[in-house]
């Protein structure tokens, strides 16, 4: 393997990394408040990418203004389903909780399946995205940069919001404690609403960064996606922020450069990942950079 | 009580007995499209009443049955495809000297098919078991879909994406059904018995289940290999019973509609799995015609593909919120219920158990 | 509470019952009709049969092909004097659904032949049920082999893998002057496994060697990411790059290569003829090259003017080569029945197979001995955000 080819799979890499940890985020946001994992994390990826397309094939839209749309919208969408079918079991055992983040994810994909249609459809690239750059004798387009870029300023803002702002400090204290906090005068539903807007807002931009990368969206392209990013949410430490940008860089550069090394192995590139998420629930199951949780009895 | 008994029980041999009769009426009369929905309401079965023993009565949310129920069918489908079908299928790559001229019988392929499910379960749970609760359940998602993308890559075991077919259709009524209600006795059983009680006391409390001196591990392998090995089974069932596979028919969404079914009949209830099951089934079937254009007196609806599992799924989620326990919560069906409940009915009927008699219900619930 | 669930209980039990022995009652009256030779003039109508994707990975696929279809049959609505029934049944691009879908159109709703269905390993599933129920197929567009090679009640309108493997492979050794291939096959379906092995092995034939396919890799379907494969298959510097995947895949691979710099022939096979994949191949599609069953302008037949004239007139834009195949089927299939001269099954199946020299839209059609269409292939390339016409290739 050249170089040039070597770097042009790391730059893959990265980008793809990009888009695992966005998605990752929402992930471990909700999981370090609720103890939850949202199965239908993935799906709000899907919807986020077909109202952007939407955006622009119905209403004409220029992407400037259709992508902040979706995001929005998604990001209230995710706070509906939170209102809906998450806090109503919020007294209720884990589980239910877990089935019914199933049972949405489902709804969620037959749903697409028939107000979309289950064909495929064209993503349309903004032109400035579409730029080929030569670097070092690989060929990279410019969505890449764009893909670094937006996953790091949103990053970064991530973690000032969560570090310096009154909701960010509430949000961890409700992920260390959920009923003390709640004594202390935080409005718990508030701040969870909240939790699951920027999670899903996050997500929806990982969403439509996808769906620049991979310009075709159907009903069920969210998830595998959503599924590798709770790998890289494991990976990174569930519950930890930080965690899941790791996790995500990591698992989508050695996704990438197995297969680019083993090519005849390309066909289980998904139990790679998988395998991958054994593993480390056997071995290391705090990731990264989780912090081990006492059970309380 | 040992009247009760013997009255349980001599109802309890009336109604299989009527049952079997039904099945063999069936079985002669009925078209093979109606023979075909009665036979995947007892594979279904199967499926939901063994998740139930894992999920419902061990509390372990395992989201692996489609990866066993892939295993046993492939392993009973090559087990009873003549050498020539499997030459026939395997066009592409020949298949593995081993499997190549092996033909078994019916019942012998069922069972190896479930000792095949539940030896990759043994090889899974070790691993998997000692997590908990949403990682145990995304480490057997985990699992199930490795099993699956081995399949599609194993071309000469299992003949990969190409799949396999002309699997010879030995699944009637008699061994589907038969199938599940020994599955469904054999778990009874289990429940019942103090291994039952562990692992009920494993699903309520982890912790205090081993201060009590319950070996957890131990438990909870035993109710998923045995889960398992009868998964194995249905999948073979599956297999000779739409003699087309491949691997894709065991995509992890089968998992969930497994989950959704087994939740909607009421976890820790084999009754309601059961009954899930088959209103699932039936229903699906029922509901194919709003896929397909139809016409109600003289308009012309169009159909709108993919509408039964956004209602099935919508119903799911309304189960859950509303109805959390499901059709019939943790309860099972039983003689004496049901003798409790005709006379409830028969009291009402007649105008007594109204003013007092009422007031001494209520507070019992 | 006790009541109410019991009661809940027994109502879905005397529900279920009701609604098994109605389904039951509903068709007893049926049985009569599979496998057993019905009067012409006692019927007031017969069924024919569809099962295609109608949602699902190859939704395109079963939709294109029902604008034919539906054509057909408004064309040609009544045979021997009794009037059509359609009924389609969707298979979800599912093996098991396919099965499914196949024994209620013969059980539930009585059709005397069936049409379909795009996807071999749909048409594969669906034909164990016609075959034991002795029901008559038409396939539409599935080209494995496998789906009429030990099947005596299954016959396709279209041509076999084997051949368009070899198609393709001879166009790029004698026209395009490749040397050097590279196939990246869509591992999880066995129409693109086939093919990709048959283009192989045509390969082989015709340049005596296997030295010219430098790299065999794979991906799955719903794959988005085939960086891996292309690099891999680029760094044995191929003049072309066979891909016989599915029209959403084959789109995206398409891209990725062009972004990673190969500019040799990107060449597939007939499940490239979507309209998504210009859609989603955007200026990556210019240049791509695929082989296929039809053309508008490809001119296999006198018959195909006047198709596609009536089929823009109806649908105001021309023809896809499974809209004519889907029209084609149908139209075997009222030619069998009328030269069967009943609606027995198993008349219209030797019938079907006794079809000679049958003009259809997408050429000559004669049955071979194992009910597949001996024809000749088009080759298309995407010029201009349309598929245009390059050369037809004769078996």
């Amino acid at each position: 393997m050249t170089l040039s080819l070597f770097f042009q799979h790391l730059a893959n890499g990265i980008s793809l990394g990009s888009l695992y940890a966005l998605i990752a985020i929402g992930y471990t946001m909700v999981y370090g408040i609720l103890r939850l994992i949202n199965f239908a994390h993935g799906d709000i990826v899907m919807l986020a990418a077909y109202i952007a397309f939407y955006g622009a094939g119905i209403f004409m839209l220029p992407w400037w203004i259709s992508f902040p749309v979706a995001i929005l919208l998604t990001a209230l969408l995710g706070v509906l389903i939170e209102r809906s079918a998450y806090r109503p079991l919020r007294e209720v055992p884990r589980i239910q909780l877990f089935t019914s983040a199933v049972a949405v994810s489902f709804l969620l994909e037959n749903l697409g399946i028939v107000v979309f249609g289950g064909r495929p459809k064209a993503f349309q690239r903004p032109a400035f995205m579409d730029v080929t750059i030569r670097i070092g004798g690989a060929n990279v387009i410019s969505y890449t940069f764009v893909i670094i870029g937006v996953s790091l300023i949103l990053f970064a803002g991530l973690l000032y919001v969560v570090k310096y702002t009154k909701v960010g400090v509430a949000m961890r204290a409700l992920s260390k404690d959920i009923e003390t906090t709640g004594l202390m005068g935080v409005n718990t539903d508030r701040i969870i609403s909240i939790a699951f807007a920027i999670g899903s807002g996050l997500a929806a931009v990982g969403g439509i960064l996808q769906a620049i990368k991979f310009p075709q969206i159907n009903p069920l392209m969210g998830v595998m996606p959503g599924l590798k990013a709770f790998i890289a949410a494991v990976l990174g430490g569930i519950g930890n922020i930080t965690g899941a940008m790791i996790g995500g860089f990591l698992l989508g550069i050695a996704e990438i450069l197995i297969v680019a090394f083993f090519p005849n192995l390309a066909g289980y590139r998904d139990a790679f990942s998988f395998s991958i998420l054994i593993l480390l629930l056997l071995f290391k199951p705090t990731g990264i950079m989780g912090e081990v949780e006492p059970e309380k009895v | 009580m040992k009247n009760f008994l013997s009255r349980n029980r001599i109802l309890t041999w009336i109604t299989l007995v009527l049952f079997a009769g039904f099945l063999f009426y069936a079985q002669n009369h009925y078209n093979s499209y109606i023979l075909r929905i009665m036979n995947l309401c007892a594979v279904y079965t199967i499926f939901a009443v063994t998740f139930n023993l894992i999920f419902g009565y061990t509390g372990q949310f395992s989201l692996g049955h489609a990866g066993f129920a892939a295993v046993g069918a492939y392993a009973a489908a090559l087990l009873t495809m003549t050498a020539a079908q499997k030459e026939a299928n395997f066009f592409l790559k020949p298949i593995i000297p081993l499997l190549a001229n092996v033909e078994w019988h019916f019942l012998p392929s069922l069972l190896m098919a479930g000792l095949m499910a539940a030896v990759v379960a043994l090889i899974v749970g070790g691993p998997a078991l000692r997590l908990r609760g949403d990682y145990l359940a995304m480490a057997t998602l985990g699992f199930g879909e490795i099993i699956r993308v081995v399949f599609v890559n194993l071309q000469t075991v299992t003949n990969g994406s190409l799949g396999l077919k002309g699997i010879p259709e030995f699944t009637n009524l008699y061994w589907s059904w038969g199938a599940a209600l020994v599955t469904i006795f054999v778990l009874k059983r289990l429940v019942d018995s103090s291994y039952g009680r562990a692992l009920r006391a494993v699903r309520d409390d982890e912790v205090a289940a081993e201060a009590l001196g319950v070996r957890l591990f131990y438990h909870k392998m035993l109710s998923f290999v045995v889960s398992s090995f009868f998964v194995g089974v249905a999948g073979g069932l599956l297999s000779n019973l739409i003699s087309t596979i491949d691997p894709k028919v065991f995509i992890f969404t089968l998992s969930y509609q497994i989950v959704g079914i087994a939740v909607m009949g009421g976890m820790g209830s084999m009754t309601g799995s059961t009954i899930a099951a088959c209103l699932y089934t039936v229903f699906l079937e029922v509901l194919r015609p709003i896929e397909s254009p139809f016409n109600i007196g003289s308009l012309q609806v169009p159909g709108i593909p993919g509408m039964r599992m956004v209602l099935f799924s919508a119903l799911l989620l309304f189960v859950i919120l509303f109805y959390q326990k499901g059709i019939l919560g943790g309860r099972e069906f039983s003689w004496d219920g049901l003798f409790a409940f005709g006379k409830k009915m028969m009291n009402r009927i007649q105008g007594r158990g109204t003013g007092g008699g009422e007031a001494v219900e209520e507070v019992e619930q | 509470m006790r009541s109410k669930k019991f009661s809940l209980l027994i109502s879905m039990l005397v529900l279920l019952s009701l609604l098994l022995g109605a389904c039951a009652q509903a068709t007893t009256p049926e049985e009569a009709a599979p496998g057993e030779p019905a009067e012409v003039a006692e019927l007031d109508e017969i069924v024919i049969g569809v099962y295609e994707p109608m949602t699902g990975a190859q939704a395109a696929g079963g939709e294109l092909t029902m604008q034919g279809v539906y054509l057909a049959y408004a064309q040609v609505p009544e045979v021997l004097g009794v009037p059509i029934r359609i009924v389609l049944v969707d298979n979800r691009s599912d093996k098991a659904e396919s099965a499914t879908a196949m024994t209620r159109l013969i059980e539930q709703e009585g059709a005397i032949a069936v049409i379909g269905s795009y996807g071999s390993s749909n048409s594969m599933a669906g034909g164990e049920v016609a075959e034991r129920a002795g029901i008559p197929v038409m396939g539409c567009s599935p080209t494995n082999p496998l789906v009429t090679s030990d099947k005596d009640f299954y016959f396709r309108a279209c041509f076999i893998d084997p051949f368009q493997g070899r198609v393709m492979a001879k166009y790029a050794i004698e026209d395009l002057g490749v040397e050097r291939v590279a196939i990246i096959q869509d591992v999880a379906q066995d129409y693109a496994v086939g093919l990709a092995a048959f283009f192989q092995a045509a390969w082989i034939e015709l340049t005596g060697s296997d030295e010219g396919i430098v790299a065999f890799t794979s991906y799955q379907t719903g794959d988005q990411d085939f960086t891996a494969q292309l690099a891999a298959a680029m760094a044995e510097d191929p003049d072309a790059i066979y891909a016989p995947g599915y029209f959403g895949d084959a789109a995206l691979l398409a891209r990725q290569a062009r972004e990673l710099g190969f500019e040799g022939y990107i060449m597939g096979g007939d499940a490239w003829e979507a309209p998504e994949l210009i859609e989603i191949g955007g200026e990556a599609a210019e240049g791509l090259l695929f082989s296929t069953h039809y053309h508008p302008d490809a001119a296999l037949s006198p018959a195909s003017g006047e198709f596609v004239a009536a089929f823009e007139a109806e649908y105001g834009e021309r023809p896809s080569a499974f809209a004519a195949l889907g029209y084609d089927a149908y139209m075997l299939v009222i030619d069998a029945i009328e030269r069967a001269g009943s609606f027995d099954p198993a008349a219209i199946r030797d019938a079907m197979a006794a079809t000679e020299g049958y003009e259809a839209v997408t050429g000559n059609i004669t049955m071979d001995e194992n009910g597949d269409a001996v024809k000749d292939a088009v080759i298309l390339t995407v010029e201009d955000g349309e598929f245009v016409y390059l050369t037809t290739v004769s078996p």
